[in-house]
């Protein structure tokens, strides 16, 4: 008997692809056109709805509460409850994993903006008003803001984690050379076009129905069950599409689903609770800021011999997801380039900042800029150029590879890729002529950077790697599919559904997919970590054949044929020669009682990972992509715009290239955003000072160049079997944009060759300024 | 006078008697009318979620603006018609925007997909084809996506804009004019009572009485910024005087020594004027903000707010523009640069109003550069802002006028500098020395989230130094990452 294996392989996979592999439009494209499509606030509300506020102390960031006295609050005009800790039924906790992050704050305040208590409100201006009255005295401690100010406290959120490959950091001791750096990256708001919302409509039986921005029902039915003292029965959570999400509707949903449904189970009326802008950016996590240190060691070719690189982060209050994203980071230290021996070593650090967490790429990001860091360095300490020490370093292709957590990278494409486009992108020519440019101009400096991307596809927490669909075919022919994805402008929706049409030989608007729903599909995971497609698509795919074997069995035997006589197509079936309508299939085998309702469920194979011994095979394959920047910066002002981008991405069989190609951009795009113009700024005291878009300034359409020029890879096929030989595209694109940094870097280089410019993320005109100002100064002396 | 507004909503005329004078047309659309297609991202303009298209007749012509309806008070729609995502479609079918980008998949999450439709419809109908990518872009800056990266939007931008508008509201344009002409009867309009009110007078005079008589009222235009004080603040601003009626402030006059704007001219309205004074002045009038803010923001209100951080006021101060102020019946002319006194005080008198800046045009031996420094280069607040005007004879600077926003409590002039820039030699480098130190004497800036002290000074300095770079004149070697000047030596 063989290991129980509930994957079919795609090999298997008999289906004529009419839709797979086309660049279909977004399943939702009419309905954003025009204004139609639902989001959250769109919903009708009930005639007796209420809106709900969140409140805290308006400056204080960090110490005990002494007391509270809501009473100007309560007596305001319009307002019906205000919700504090004791009014919570059940647990006082919102946190995915420890427990440490409470819906009200009792007893301390740990981030400036802490929420307290919430107002509840016949109107939300009422309640804005309102919560500004409150009288909240707190004893303030000296708050910990900075990494650096963590690290000299040694206050942190989780232990230090580090893995070791070979020797680790005594090979430093026999590297040919050995060069040492340091650099902080700077965090970034998800700035998603619609905020934070939650709308809690009380049901019979004290049950509550939760209509929630998120990337993640089941995690919020949890959480509200666990708030309100409720069974998961009682609670159902549902998402038709999030206004964005990347990351950052994960976990920091669910507090304000938590408020709205405690609110809606006090009053019994339907409770919104709508951050406003301010309060999302104040109050929800971020992208982890990091400070690296590291030395390595090379050959005088450039080869990597030994690194030892320390990673600190900053975590915010609270644990939340950076145990996983501090594990990534690590997982991404070594990018695409292979080293016999590293030690590579993270710390977990707590601040009086609101909690981190998950944004695309989660950890990688940083990870991989460190990389791509430590490439320049070594191209400045050899003179070799740097793509050619990037090239010396690359994983073979012929799997002989280990990273340094133990999996070998068996499927590495990067070589080849990166060959490809660095003949498409000119990049060598235009080497040459920004060198010439350099020469002749003292006021604008150019730079050029083509850096690789190996991104590891799969949750590092084995057990989240697992999906269920749902596939019901009506009796008149029409098909409704749900999955434990969510839509969040990533075009899931449409590709889950092309596999279901081609699984039945359907047109594909034939396929309704309804809103992700508790209800319908159970237990689910994120829609994160790039997932989606490969889980929920493969899934849809297991429970689609599911229906149409029972299908061919009921024609076999009806028409007494075999089952490879049946073919499904164009919306008709092929039964021994012989031609239905799908429609009229459909109709006889409801009449002859074959079950046309089926889950469908998935679990990735082969993973492995064993934390304590830092060594398994933690996922399931990598994707590869590289791109190529070049950018001008002004040496006066350190202002910089970006030239050109060259982009080539491999999505493996792309299961609709569009939608790939959108992911591919607006990935770049936005981790162009997080390394140039988005910068967190906080005061000394830990006040954020940039919480809306008039202070954070994510990238509008001029700074994207005319001329940005992407492909996909064209050999592109996974080489393990997931859903059509597809490979995620969600996250890698975003690390694609280090190129902008890299180039940013090689601009500042011009003015003083030899030195590794002394650049921190983000690249703002200021922090250019800087390391111009510093590389003058080396260059003096 | 008239006790109600009156607007077009599509093509139907709607009187409103009973708002609160800081309602917002996002709120009245979204809570009023329930029309949900309008969205909110940030409820300060910056976003571009809730853009909207407001059409009005200049020169007998339908023209249409976005705007950001989160910002933008109800009352200030009076003779206007308004527009929304859902007006688009018709007999059934898509709007040219909307099946552009739906063809070229260029919306993904969709959250901020209405206010891109409405920004290109507003460039749809602008009437000059074909446009390029660029222009696209410039017209797409206040909009954000976070999706897309906007290559795709552009593109389904590019492929719309290169016929003329021929669409179902270009087919009613006449009737259109005809009823919003219809609206627009130049009668004094006050909705509300003695405590609350929205008020938008007709004329100059009605506006002069009114505001003598009602001298702590708030004079509102664009309400670019005080739409934010609402939003963000909370604050109530129970009354309310709109300017953007008032005929006699939104001319424009010109002759050959100088250009004058009525206070109520806008950023959209004055864009021309400007770029024929200077090709930095056109340079700038894009990044002051994106077309929203400059379909609604008026210099005479970044002048009368008294910002430390306002755009134009360095400039002008360069550029030695002066401004009338009147009180009733009474007007006065005075230096831009003496109407700022100190952070939140300017020489306005309680009861009087700014009516127009008249701005000098720089003579053939003077020299204009300004330069904006900011972290994004459209839709973003200056954190330093510089004006020059140099005046140069035989190669020789004889007299300066250097201005800054960002660098002090108030936009002010770098004094020391500019009497220290007097006698140096464009050909001598070292002789700019001095006043590139003198500047360190004239601020002291402060740090906050838009750049460092370090930073500013620094900047100061370099824009300075690049200024008389460009006047020494190397046309070998660039000088500007954006915008374009011809550089060659001031004295040849």
């Amino acid at each position: 008997m063989p290991h129980h294996n509930s994957n079919p392989q795609m090999s298997d996979m008999a289906v004529n692809l009419r839709h797979v592999g086309k660049p279909i439009k977004h399943d939702s494209a009419e309905l954003h056109v025009s204004g139609a499509a639902r989001y959250i606030d769109d919903i009708p509300e009930p005639a007796d709805i209420l809106h709900v506020v969140p409140g805290g102390h308006p400056q204080a960031v960090c110490g005990s509460i002494k007391s509270v006295d809501l009473d100007a609050v309560r007596n305001a005009p319009g307002i019906v409850d205000v919700l504090v800790a004791s009014n919570i039924p059940g647990v006082n906790d919102v946190s995915p994993i420890l427990g440490d992050d409470p819906v009200l704050a009792s007893d301390f305040v740990r981030f400036h903006g802490d929420v307290i208590f919430a107002v509840v409100a016949e109107t939300r201006d009422l309640a804005l008003r309102a919560a500004r009255l409150a009288n909240i005295v707190i004893e303030e401690n000296q708050p910990v803001i900075t990494i650096k100010e963590a690290l000299e406290s040694n206050s942190q959120v989780l232990d230090d984690y580090a893995f070791v490959k070979g020797r680790g950091a005594e090979a430093l001791e026999h590297a040919g050379e050995v060069l040492t750096g340091s650099f902080s990256i700077g965090g970034q708001d998800h700035f998603y076009l619609e905020g934070q919302i939650s709308l809690a409509v009380p049901q019979e039986n004290g049950d509550m129905l939760v209509y929630c921005s998120t990337q993640h029902p089941s995690e919020v039915q949890h959480l509200v069950a666990k708030v309100l003292g409720k069974a998961d029965h009682a609670i159902t959570v549902e998402c038709r599409r999030m206004g964005g999400g990347f990351g950052g509707k994960e976990t920091q949903a669910s507090q304000w689903a938590a408020l709205a449904a405690l609110a809606a189970a006090r009053s019994g009326r339907a409770c919104k609770m709508r951050l406003d802008r301010d309060a999302d950016m104040q109050l929800t996590g971020k992208r982890h800021e990091f400070d690296v240190s590291y030395r390595v060691g090379h050959t005088p070719d450039g080869v990597l011999e030994s690194i030892d690189v320390d990673f600190a982060s900053r975590c915010g209050c609270s644990a939340d997801l950076s145990g996983s994203i501090n594990d990534r980071t690590m997982f991404h230290a070594d990018n695409c380039y292979d080293v016999p021996h590293a030690a590579i070593k993270t710390r977990r650090m707590k601040t009086n900042t609101v909690s981190n967490t998950a944004f695309r790429g989660f950890g990688g990001p940083q990870g991989m800029l460190f990389a791509e860091r430590m490439m320049d360095h070594i191209a400045i300490s050899t003179g070799v150029d740097p793509l050619d020490v990037r090239k010396r370093n690359f994983y073979s292709a012929d799997g002989t590879g280990v990273t340094p957590y133990g999996m070998a990278v068996e499927d590495c494409i990067i070589a080849d890729l990166v060959e490809t486009l660095e003949k498409t992108s000119d990049y060598r020519r235009r080497r040459k002529n920004i060198s010439a440019y350099n020469s002749k101009n003292t006021i604008l400096k150019k730079g050029i950077s083509l850096t690789p991307v190996k991104f590891g596809i799969s949750f590092t927490a084995t057990h989240l790697n697992q999906a269920g669909a749902l596939v019901h075919v009506y009796s008149d022919g029409s098909i409704q599919l749900n999955h434990g994805g969510t839509e969040m402008g990533q075009g899931l929706y449409i590709k889950i559904a092309q596999i279901v049409a081609d699984v039945f030989g359907v047109d594909v608007e034939r396929i309704r997919v309804t809103a992700t729903n508790t209800s319908r599909v159970p237990n689910t995971s994120a829609t994160a970590a790039s997932s989606g497609a490969d889980l929920n698509g493969m899934a849809a795919y297991n429970a689609a054949m599911k229906i149409l074997q029972r299908l061919k069995c009921f024609l076999a035997e009806r028409h007494d044929c075999a089952e490879q006589d049946i073919a499904f197509a164009n919306n008709s079936v092929q039964v021994y020669g012989k031609e239905f309508t799908f429609n009229s299939i459909v109709g006889d085998a409801y009449l002859d009682r074959v079950s046309l309702s089926s889950t469908g469920f998935y679990k990735t194979p082969k993973i492995t990972w064993d934390r304590e011994k830092g060594t398994g095979r933690p996922f399931y394959y990598f994707a590869y992509g590289a791109a190529v920047s070049e950018v001008t910066i002004d040496t006066l002002t350190g202002e910089m715009i970006v030239d050109r981008i060259d982009i080539l991405h491999d999505a493996g069989k792309s299961l609709n290239p569009a939608i790939d190609i959108g992911q591919i951009e607006g990935g770049f795009v936005q981790g162009m955003g997080w390394l140039t113009t988005e910068e967190l700024v906080y005061d000394n005291a830990g006040h954020l000072k940039t919480h809306a878009p008039s202070t954070y300034k994510i990238p509008c359409a001029n700074d994207v160049p005319e001329d940005f020029r992407v492909a996909l890879y064209q050999p592109g096929e996974n080489r393990e079997p997931t859903i059509h030989r597809s490979k995620a595209v969600g996250e890698p694109p975003l690390m694609l944009a280090n190129s902008v940094f890299c180039a940013i870097s090689d601009a500042i280089l011009a003015t003083c060759p030899g030195t590794l410019p002394q650049l921190d993320a983000p690249a703002t005109p200021q922090n250019i300024l800087a390391a111009l100002r510093i590389a003058r100064k080396n260059g003096q002396n | 006078m008239r006790t109600h507004i009156q607007f077009l909503r599509g093509q139907n005329k709607i009187s409103l008697s009973d708002f609160h004078p800081t309602m917002t047309v996002l709120e009245y659309l979204r809570s009023t009318e329930r029309s949900k297609g309008t969205k909110e991202g940030c409820a300060e303009g910056d976003c571009g979620a809730c853009t909207v298209a407001i059409g009005r007749v200049k020169n007998g012509k339908l023209v249409y603006h976005p705007i950001n309806a989160c910002i933008h008070f109800v009352g200030m729609l009076d003779g206007c018609q308004l527009l929304t995502v859902e007006d688009l479609h018709a007999d059934g079918h898509y709007h040219a925007v909307q099946q552009a980008m739906i063809e070229h998949h260029a919306s993904q999450c969709g959250f901020c997909t209405p206010g891109i439709v409405m920004a290109l419809f507003t460039m749809f109908h602008a009437g000059s084809t074909p446009v390029t990518k660029s222009e696209i872009r410039d017209w797409l800056a206040g909009n954000l996506c976070r999706c897309t990266g906007y290559r795709p939007i552009v593109d389904a931008a590019f492929e719309v804009m290169q016929k003329p508008a021929n669409d179902h509201f270009s087919k009613h344009a006449t009737e259109t004019v005809h009823l919003l002409d219809e609206l627009n009867d130049r009668m004094d309009v006050f909705v509300g009572d003695d405590e609350h009110y929205f008020a938008s007078p007709g004329d100059l005079t009605s506006l002069t009485e009114m505001y003598k008589d009602n001298p702590d009222a708030l004079l509102v235009n664009g309400a670019t910024d005080i739409g934010l004080w609402v939003t963000k603040q909370l604050r109530s601003l129970p009354a309310l005087i709109h300017l953007g009626r008032v005929h006699e402030l939104t001319k424009i006059e010109q002759d050959t020594r100088s250009v004058t704007l009525g206070a109520a001219v806008t950023y959209a309205d004055s864009e021309k004027i400007m770029a024929d004074l200077d090709c930095d002045l056109a340079a700038l009038w894009k990044r002051i903000g994106a077309k929203q803010v400059r379909a609604c923001g008026t210099v005479g209100g970044n002048i009368a707010n008294g910002s430390p951080i306002g755009d134009t006021p360095p400039v002008l101060i360069a550029l030695n523009a002066e401004i009338t102020l009147r009180h009733g019946a009474t007007s006065r002319t005075i230096p831009l640069d003496e109407y700022f006194i100190a952070y939140g005080k300017q020489d306005r008198k309680t009861g009087e109003l700014l009516v127009s800046i008249k701005i000098p045009r720089p003579q053939e031996n003077q020299h204009f550069r300004c330069f904006k420094i900011t972290k994004r280069f459209d839709q973003d607040i200056s954190a330093v802002m510089a004006g020059f005007l140099i005046d140069v004879s035989d190669g020789v600077v004889t007299k300066a006028r250097i201005a800054f926003g960002g660098m002090a409590a108030t936009p002010a002039r770098a004094h020391q500098t500019e009497n220290a820039l007097v006698g140096a030699s464009l050909d001598a480098p070292d002789s700019w020395n001095v006043a590139l130190e003198k500047l360190e004497q004239d601020f002291t800036p402060l740090s906050d989230m838009r750049a460092s002290a370090e930073y500013r000074s620094e900047i100061a300095k370099n824009l300075l130094l690049k200024t008389l770079i460009e006047l020494a004149g190397d046309d070998q070697v660039q000088t500007r990452l954006t915008g374009k000047r011809v550089v060659g030596h001031a004295a040849s």
